[in-house]
């Protein structure tokens, strides 16, 4: 399979990178060589395999309902790009 | 509006000569009652300053974690219950893959496969019967921050206090057909929420939502319209609007031989109408996958009958309860279930004093007088044990039908008690047989010509002296006993 | 009189203990000889002035129960420290500084311990060689312009520089063992579940694993001691009983049986190498321990399945970086013209290539065939070792099929970079512990290590046996100072 220009195009915009052709030239050549090696996987049969996606076999931590946060308003926002001692602010949403 | 009408009719669309049927699902965002969030220990309250109960987990600070809230798996089990669903003994949390600004992880933590609970049923007490609404499943996820538009002209503001709190998606199967089923619907999920106390049900602080599916098939077909989904609906009455534009909507566009697309469609309330949020299609890929910061969620049997065992009774079962033992009509007891608060407050009123006059106090004059003060039941003035009261002096005799509702309306003011009313405007019905005898005489004494009359064949005027009697008491004679007395001397 | 930064953890331990050196002296000296090795660029943000203040701090009130009383530390920008810039080696994060501690870093703090620094490294951890950091190029200090190894490439340089007497990294395919043995320190990765991930920024959430390198096994037995804990702030951390590594630390490996997976032979593989592993197997066997050969069939499959993994979920983790709430914004039109030019802009080419991988294979279409394949496989992968460990102790094997290379080298072919981690992966894919111990050089004079890979929890076993190793092999680092003027 080729990953080609169209689908890095998709790509890039589900990830919410910008990416200018030529970039995505060079990218769409350097994942198709990932992917080719990738696809070695497609050697194994998995049919009967369970899917592992935690290495840790026991059980989910369960918290109490209990609130241990303070406000932190001032902390939380101190690292923010554009301040406001309130809210977080963005450029306006466009529906 | 008559579509909105109270009656259960069937809900079609008309064209020409073509008759539409409308097929609804609903995905009901539920609010987890909870003191902290579903992931960190920040608290839940509704209405605080913005940006004070947020954690690092919350804004999703660089190597932040998520550890969840037990009480939160529980609250969803105890749904479960009361959605008669089964309890997936293995769930999993996945992401769910987006972008905005209100989201500050760039995912939210969410079932995806494996919900907590599977499939259950909902019982609708319609006016033609019942109806049961089948429940596809019940999953836990996050909740996102606010975005806020209007305040600042140039910039959209994020408040991130509700980021992180605990929701449980009910998604329902394709089975309501009309906007009243809608509204049944929406009503006892949210009656069976407060009864377990998994969810307080508050629409106008946006406890509970929903995103709405709805498509439309010509009478008599089986097969399944391609559906359009309305996002974040939060009342009844914009849901009802909603299906109602969207169905005609597409019927339209049927009739006018088009094709549905499935999309997600939003509600402008201001104009009445829902159009399509194609803007955002091409972010609609979620790429959901397992959330590798937390394990498989894995319930052993004695947790989960350990919940059972304190489910409380819950709204099908009081009803039935109220019918065999209370004799009530179905009707009735339905008002009185149909809302925990309104349940409680009669369970209170009638262990103390008859159950029917209960019934009837509470579904008319209380009801009556809270609709007109616009309070809920919890807010009433008068209190169940000055209204049991009430009910305990007409049962006695001590004052009949007409003075209690004076003295109701007095009580309405500063809940008093009614007992002090009686005594202090001296309104005790007057039941003294030799008493209401020496009115009587001299009532009789006063009108010869009338008694004369009455002798003579004029029956009607039995209602005159009745009049008369009850008049020069005050109100106060106990009718039943002026009545026969009355007779006696008369005839 | 040796130099003080020439003194290992331990011993620096014991004199401060002695008092024959103050906490101030030691932090001094480390300090110093950082300030003369900033060829090396090992450092991207350094914590000097404060560190000298808690090191007075702790000589006027010291405490000498602590395992590291008053002992200056530089770690891997990776961990988030209060107050002090936390990077990750990005542009995005480049003004970020945490209003928090990490645990691991908490851990060490609460032991007395000092940072002096965060240490260089591959943006987000993505990298083998500490190329892709936003802050440049680190040098090894074996030879100019080799690659110290990557992702954890600033501290294995700053600790073979003797910069910092020992130091912390993380590990996500090799990120602490590849750099370890690329300038002949030792690296371990602790079993997934040992060391909490709180604070430390996410690159692949279900591989990543914090881990001490040091200057010798003694020093990675006392830091791992100091690191481990377990933390309810870390759904995956796991409540098991944490051993008093130094304390139980011995070189007898009598009976032992270690594995040998004939799987990790591959071609091309420098004979030094190989005749290194002859040489470890030897020693394992001139000391009473066992030898047996071992299948590991799947073990060709692990680099694609991590390829898989490790991009999917950090397409995710980076998602949050997003220019709302901290690090680097770039001015847009709208909310999505934001997202789309601070992403573009913020992350490097390496890091922007695995989120692109791994946004593509969880996307709608894809998921089963690749996501879901590669778990099913990491499954054939953990399912080989589980077998292997029922008839052998450990597993020795070469830490990486080659040496150091060169800046610059394999820049151009991210599949051969890749391939250096061959050796690696594996084990983070079955969430093991694993430590590279330095055991000779190549022709060139370049360090070569060798692997000891554990059973999950058994951290204790593979030190001894590198303990073992390490006592025979009396390895020596050829290193001459050649950055400083």
């Amino acid at each position: 399979m080729t990953i080609d220009l169209k689908t890095v195009k998709h790509i890039s915009k589900l990830s919410r990178i910008s990416i200018d052709d030529e970039k995505a030239k060079k990218l769409s050549k350097d994942l198709n060589s990932i992917f080719k090696f990738i696809e070695k996987l497609n050697e194994l049969d998995t049919k009967n395999v369970e899917p592992l996606s935690s290495i840790v076999q026991k059980n989910l931590k369960l918290r109490k309902d209990q609130i241990k946060s303070k406000n932190i308003r001032e902390d939380i926002l101190k690292n923010s790009p554009e301040n406001n001692e309130d809210f977080f602010v963005v450029p306006k949403v466009v529906e | 509006m008559d579509k909105l009408s109270k009656e259960n009719k069937e809900y079609l669309i008309k064209r020409n000569t073509n008759e539409y049927e409308v097929v609804i699902g609903l995905e009901v965002h539920a609010q987890v009652l909870s003191e902290s969030k579903l992931f960190s220990t920040s608290p839940t309250k509704f209405g605080s300053e913005p940006n004070t109960q947020v954690s690092l987990v919350d804004a999703a600070f660089p190597g932040m974690l998520p550890v969840i809230n037990e009480f939160c798996i529980k609250q969803a089990i105890k749904t479960g219950i009361g959605l008669n669903a089964k309890i997936n003994k293995k769930s999993i949390f996945d992401r769910k893959n987006y972008f905005y600004a209100d989201l500050p992880q760039g995912y939210q933590i969410s079932q995806y496969k494996n919900p907590i609970v599977g499939e259950g049923t909902v019982t609708l007490d319609l006016p033609n019967g019942e109806k049961k609404i089948g429940i596809e499943r019940l999953h836990l996820e996050q909740d996102a921050g606010k975005s806020i538009h209007d305040i600042d002209p140039n910039n959209t503001l994020v408040d991130l206090n509700r980021s992180g709190v605990a929701l449980m998606e009910i998604v329902s199967k394709p089975d309501l057909r009309s906007l009243d089923e809608v509204n049944s619907y929406i009503k006892k999920l949210r009656s069976i929420m407060r009864y377990l106390g998994t969810c307080d049900g508050n629409m106008q602080e946006g406890s509970l939502r929903a995103d709405v599916n709805v498509s439309v098939r010509k009478k008599g077909s089986k097969e399944l319209g391609t559906r359009c989904e309305i996002k974040n609906v939060n009342s009844i009455k914009f849901m009802q609007m909603a299906i109602d534009y969207e169905a005609n909507r597409q019927v339209d566009v049927i009739e006018e031989g088009g094709s549905i697309d499935q999309e997600t469609r939003l509600f402008d309330t201001k104009k009445n109408e829902t159009r399509s949020m194609r803007s955002k299609e091409d972010a609609h890929d979620y790429r959901y996958f397992p959330d590798p910061d937390l394990l498989p969620l894995e319930l052993d049997e004695n947790f989960i009958n350990d919940i059972k065992k304190n489910i409380p009774e819950l709204p099908d079962e009081k009803k039935k309860r109220f019918i065999e033992k209370f004799k009530l009509s179905p009707y009735e007891a339905n008002i009185l279930v149909s809302d925990i608060d309104t349940s409680k407050y009669f369970e209170e009123v009638s262990k103390n004093s008859d159950v029917k006059l209960a019934t009837n106090w509470i579904t008319g004059e209380l009801f009556a007088l809270l609709n007109e003060k616009n309070l809920e039941i919890t807010e009433s003035p008068i209190s169940t044990k000055n209204l049991a009261k009430l009910i305990n002096l007409i049962k006695k005799g001590t004052i009949s039908g007409k003075i209690a509702k004076t003295i109701f309306e007095i009580m309405s003011d500063g809940d008093k008690d009614p007992e002090k009313i009686v005594e202090e405007k001296g309104l005790k019905q007057q039941s003294d047989p030799k008493e209401l005898e020496k009115i009587i005489d001299k009532i009789i004494s006063e009108n010869p010509k009338n008694v004369e009359l009455y002798k003579s064949g004029k029956d009607k005027l039995f209602g005159f002296f009745v009049g008369q009697v009850m008049k020069s008491s005050g109100g106060k004679a106990n009718p039943q006993l002026v009545n026969e007395i009355l007779k006696k001397k008369l005839n | 009189m040796s130099n003080i930064s020439d003194f290992k953890l331990f011993e620096l331990v014991e004199k401060i203990k002695k008092k024959d050196l103050s906490s101030k002296e030691v932090t001094n000296a480390f300090i110093e000889r950082s300030k003369k090795s900033k060829k090396l660029n090992s450092y991207i943000t350094e914590n000097f002035e404060d560190a000298l203040i808690k090191a007075k701090q702790f000589d006027e009130k010291p405490d000498f129960n602590k395992k590291l009383p008053g002992i200056p530390l530089a770690v891997k920008d990776l961990f988030c420290t209060k107050n002090i810039r936390t990077t990750a080696g990005s542009k995005i994060l480049e003004n970020f500084i945490p209003t928090y501690e990490s645990t691991v870093t908490e851990n060490i703090l609460n032991e007395g311990g000092i940072i002096i620094g965060k240490l260089n490294c591959d943006e987000f951890a993505m990298g083998s060689s500490n190329e892709t950091s936003f802050f440049g190029n680190v040098q090894n200090p074996i030879s100019e312009n080799l690659v110290p190894g990557g992702s954890s490439g600033g501290s294995s340089s700053a600790l073979a520089a003797k910069l910092t007497p020992a130091t912390i990294g993380t590990d996500t395919g090799g990120s602490i063992r590849q750099p370890a043995s690329f300038t002949g320190t030792v690296g371990l990765k602790p079993t997934y579940g040992s060391c909490s991930r709180y604070g430390i920024v996410a690159f692949a959430s279900s591989l990543d694993q914090a881990g001490p390198m040091t200057q010798n096994v003694k020093d990675c037995a006392l830091m791992l001691e100091v690191m481990s804990s377990y933390d309810d702030k870390d759904s995956t951390s796991v409540d098991f009983k944490r051993g008093p590594y130094l304390k139980d630390l011995n070189e007898n490996i009598k009976g032992k049986k270690i594995g040998i997976p004939k799987q990790y032979r591959v071609d091309g593989m420098p004979k030094e190498i190989d005749e290194l592993w002859t040489k470890g197997m030897k020693i394992i066997e001139d000391n009473g321990g066992e030898i047996v050969e071992i299948n590991l069939p799947n073990t060709n499959y692990a680099l694609p399945t991590y390829y898989i993994v490790a991009p999917a979920e950090a397409s995710s983790n980076l998602a949050r970086y997003d220019g709302v709430k901290y690090g680097f914004r770039s001015k847009g039109e709208n909310l999505i013209d934001m997202y789309e030019k601070t992403r573009s802009e913020g992350f490097g080419d390496e890091v922007k290539r695995r989120i692109m991988i791994g946004t593509y294979v969880l996307s709608s279409g894809y998921y089963d065939a690749y996501y879901l394949k590669a778990q099913k496989v990491r499954r054939l992968i953990k399912n080989d070792f589980d077998e292997a460990y029922k008839k052998v102790d450990a597993i020795l094997t070469p830490s990486t099929p080659s040496s150091a290379f060169k800046i610059g080298e394999k820049t151009n072919d991210p599949v051969s970079m890749y391939l250096n981690d061959i050796f690696t992966v594996p084990i983070n894919l079955a969430g093991l512990p694993a430590i590279s111990i330095p055991a000779g050089h190549d022709k060139a004079g370049y360090p070569l290590g060798l692997q000891v890979i554990g059973k999950a929890f058994d951290e204790q076993n593979i030190l001894n046996i590198a303990y073992s190793i390490e006592k025979n092999i009396n390895f020596k680092n050829n290193i001459n100072d050649w950055w400083i003027n």
